[in-house]
């Protein structure tokens, strides 16, 4: 890892003075990576590029939108079909923040599966997660916008989620409407708030970035870089790799855009917000139906057998809180996990025991879609108290009476060994 | 980027070569692609169907009496519309085009020389002339006046006097009827 | 060879959760039986004769009740009208114009940069007119319900007597599609309700698939616009994909 000595007499000036492409040379051509990593690690970069396109039609589509209740609805109906290239632009943008989503979730999932949130990169996880949160309040404000039905009562939903807090939640709620019910005030903030998010989650990016550039890459088997011979140059072998991810990703992502543009959206959102009817089902976009499932999950008279607890929380409180515990939690895997082996694949019973997870989280999924009664209340129950006690009980148990499979000696010996499967 | 570590491997020649020539191929389709992905980006800055379908827009003059003036918006600009008397359309005739800043003939200005149609912004600086209402300033030459910095314009919307560099623009406009006009 | 036991394993139990919750809520919903549209699939397109019908049961029939507020008249060249033909439907209708010179209001005939007219001025006159119920909007229907061209097929034909035992609401009709059953319109739709100028036979059938198809056209103006695009930005990303994936190949192949 020399210092690359720059021929052309303009880069070297600006170099000297800031060493913007020597930064760059190192953390993205001579960036010493694993060189066993799969395509499963393609998921990261290939995040970084849908923000940029996320941010590339959202300050296109603002220059068109205009964020007034009255105005709101016909406005984004004209970028569909008067403005040009409108209706491109706009699926583009609504069909990106859900691959956003899908990319980002297989991202974690990857991450939790190979143990890359263990030390040394427990913050790099922690900023991860931060990252996660601030797309869900960026996608969260962004589905008010085109203020149809689902746009407003999903608005009204999660807004009145915020009268939990005692004491101070109705003003609470009152202050973040802007009124007394959301309307012009709010829709405007969220319209703000909706340009601000994305560049915040940019910052956040950067400092996922550096965190990861400090202790390098995770890698499928887990184990750490012991030398040279142990990674290869990020540019060409990884830019070039991530580049075919990224063209599969797109043949995808434009599928749907170009041939199913509403199938993850719901009809209702082509209705104009009305404060006199609500949808017969109020469902959120499919990213968050886990976590509604798991915000439905408790039970009225679950409360009442505790006796004292009513007087602090009810049902609804507590339903809020288990729903961002269950991200919260997430933050404090790196010290839940006591297992000292990060790959799955020399954990016997943590590679059941995720794949568990896994499934449990899918059926959250398909549990918070449908309307909560009978069966498939139950079911979400069952599926909450399950996601809790995977990261409570089985995680810290594991690390006392897993018996991890013996590790590879360091990563190039495994890649030759075993027929170099990369 | 000439000076990177990339090992080369076996470096037979054949290899390489069929190596670079693939790369620069998908760089050079790759790129293409940016570029004509940004096209609809900049398409979408473009007037829009609806701004489009208000860029002609037909009047109806059966109602303007020799001499009187109406002024009509068209993209968003006035347009002045003067039913000429033969005076003025004599006067506006007769100028030497040698007296003229910006030589024009009469003739070039007008559909029918009764009806004189112009963009009702001056030619200076983009404020509304005076000289529509009847009780309005004239100018010196019988037509327009603007007030912001005095220039003079005749009874074809040409300039005489002041500081206006041009005469006043005429849109592209036709006939569609005795007295309907269709204006852009 | 455990990992993939284990990840088949591990989907199976998914895929079974979704099966028997699948079948549970099927049986209380009537999905509407689908339908062969021309502008389905990745190269359909809409037929223009079929549009231009459309619009004239819209126009006789459903504009009694219904708005179709997204439609300007100039987007009706687009179904294959002349400009000509545009202005003569647009100077059918009178809209609001400007205030005269004393203020008072008054009207113009329609242009083509008009929006086709809804026919009530306010939501309380539609209610007014049609005891209690509110006509929606038509323009984007088919994007707006489940189910979409199919449901709206299904509910124009699925008109019916009600099943014996049932207890309708006075001043409703029975609907097998419509949720509830239940439906606050009466059938629309009767034998040579219009007279097609193609000379096709306009029987209920006809005139829902034709009008269906306009109100396909009126929610996704862009359908056609977007597949053609579509179908060449795929292509040229499959060459794309394939050559970056041959040179990932030849890129790799020096580690090994």
């Amino acid at each position: 890892m020399s210092a690359p000595q720059w021929k052309n007499p303009v880069v070297k000036w600006i170099d000297h003075r800031l060493p913007i492409f020597t930064m760059t040379h190192h953390s993205l051509v001579d960036y010493p990576t694993p060189r066993n990593l799969s395509y499963w690690w393609s998921f990261g970069s290939l995040a970084g590029v849908i923000l940029v396109i996320m941010i590339a039609t959202g300050v296109f589509l603002a220059m068109h939108y205009t964020p007034h209740v009255d105005l709101a609805f016909d406005s984004v109906e004209r970028i569909m079909r008067d403005v040009n290239f409108g209706w491109l632009l706009r699926y583009l943008h609504m069909n990106g923040a859900s691959m956003f989503f899908l990319v980002v979730y297989i991202h974690i999932f990857r991450g939790l599966y190979y143990g890359s949130y263990k030390a040394p990169r427990e913050l790099l996880w922690i900023i991860g997660l931060l990252i996660f949160l601030a797309m869900m309040a960026t996608a969260f404000v962004g589905y008010t916008l085109p203020w149809g039905q689902m746009s407003f009562w999903g608005a009204t939903v999660i807004t009145n989620l915020f009268s939990v807090i005692p004491f101070f939640g109705d003003a609470i709620v009152e202050w973040l409407w802007g009124g007394f019910a959301v309307d012009n005030p709010t829709l405007n903030r969220f319209f703000s708030l909706h340009y601000l998010l994305p560049f915040i989650i940019f910052g956040l990016v950067f400092l996922h970035l550096w965190a990861l550039h400090e202790h390098k890459s995770n890698n499928p088997l887990g184990i750490d870089i012991k030398g040279p011979q142990d990674t290869i140059p990020f540019h060409p072998y990884y830019t070039v790799k991530d580049f075919f991810g990224l063209g599969v990703f797109l043949i995808i992502y434009l599928g749907f855009t170009f041939f199913a543009p509403n199938f993850f959206g719901e009809p209702d959102n082509y209705i104009e917000a009305n404060a006199l009817v609500t949808p017969a089902h109020i469902v959120p976009e499919w990213y968050f139906l886990p976590f509604y499932a798991i915000l439905r999950a408790v039970p009225d008279n679950f409360i009442d057998v505790w006796g004292i607890l009513p007087v602090i929380v009810s049902a609804k409180t507590a339903g809020v809180i288990l729903m961002f515990g269950s991200i919260v939690l997430l933050a404090f895997l790196p010290w839940l996990d006591r297992s000292r082996v990060r790959s799955a694949k020399f954990r016997p019973v943590y590679k059941y025991l995720f794949w568990l997870f896994f499934a449990d989280c899918i059926l959250l999924g398909y549990v918070g879609g449908q309307p909560a009664e009978g069966l498939m209340l139950l079911i979400g129950r069952l599926a909450t108290l399950y996601y809790f006690v995977h990261l409570l009980v089985f995680m810290p148990l594991l690390g006392k009476f897993e018996k991890a499979a013996p590790l590879p000696e360091s990563i190039s010996a495994a890649v030759t060994s075993a027929g170099a499967k990369a | 980027m000439a000076d990177t570590t990339v090992p080369t491997g076996h470096g037979h020649d054949e290899d390489s070569s069929r190596r670079d020539f693939l790369l620069t191929s998908t760089v050079v389709v790759g790129g293409a692609g940016v570029i004509a992905a940004a096209l609809p980006f900049i398409d979408y800055m473009n007037p829009s169907a609806d701004v489009l379908a208000l860029a002609s827009l037909e009047f109806d003059l059966s109602g303007v009496e020799e001499g009187q003036s109406i002024t009509v918006m068209w993209r968003k600009k006035p347009v002045f519309i003067r039913r000429r008397t033969s005076t003025e359309i004599k006067e506006a005739e007769e100028v030497p085009l040698s007296q003229l800043k910006d030589p024009q003939p009469d003739s070039e200005r007008v559909e029918k020389p009764e009806w004189l149609v112009m963009v009702g912004i001056c030619t200076h600086l983009g404020c509304i002339p005076k000289g529509q209402a009847p009780g309005d300033p004239k100018g010196e030459y019988g037509g327009w006046f603007c007030p912001c910095h005095g220039s003079h314009y005749d009874t074809s919307g040409r300039i005489r006097k002041g500081p206006a560099p041009r005469n006043l623009e005429v849109p592209p406009y036709e006939f569609t009827g005795d007295t309907t006009i269709l204006i852009g | 060879m455990l990992r993939s036991i284990s990840k088949i394993a591990a989907t199976a139990a998914v895929f079974v959760t979704l099966g028997v919750a699948g079948t549970v809520t099927a049986a209380e919903k009537i999905s509407p039986p689908a339908q062969d549209w021309q502008h389905a699939g990745i190269f359909g397109t809409f037929d223009r004769d079929q549009l231009q019908r459309g619009y004239q049961v819209y126009s006789e029939v459903c504009a009694a009740c219904h708005s179709l507020r997204q439609i300007y008249f100039r987007n009706l060249e687009a179904i294959g009208f002349s400009e000509n033909r545009v202005k003569a439907i647009a100077a059918e209708v009178e809209v609001a114009g400007e205030p005269d010179s004393d203020g008072e209001s008054t009207t113009r005939q329609g242009k083509p940069f008009d929006r086709i007219p809804g026919p009530y001025p306010n939501e309380q006159a539609a209610r007014a007119a049609n005891g209690g119920a509110y006509p929606p909007d038509l323009s984007l229907m088919v994007k707006a319900r489940l189910g979409g061209a199919d449901y709206l097929y299904a509910l124009l034909t699925g008109y019916g007597d009600a099943p014996q035992g049932m207890q309708m609401n006075e001043g409703m009709s029975f609907n097998e599609y419509f949720p509830g059953h239940q439906i606050a319109m009466p059938a629309p739709l009767s034998e040579d309700a219009v007279e097609y100028e193609d000379g096709t036979s306009a029987s209920v059938e006809q005139m829902a698939k034709d009008v269906t198809t306009f109100l396909a056209w009126t929610a996704e103006p862009e359908l056609e616009e977007r597949k053609r695009l579509g179908i060449k930005v795929l292509l040229f990303l499959l060459v794309l994909t394939a050559m970056t994936y041959a040179l990932k190949r030849k890129i790799w192949s020096d580690l090994h």
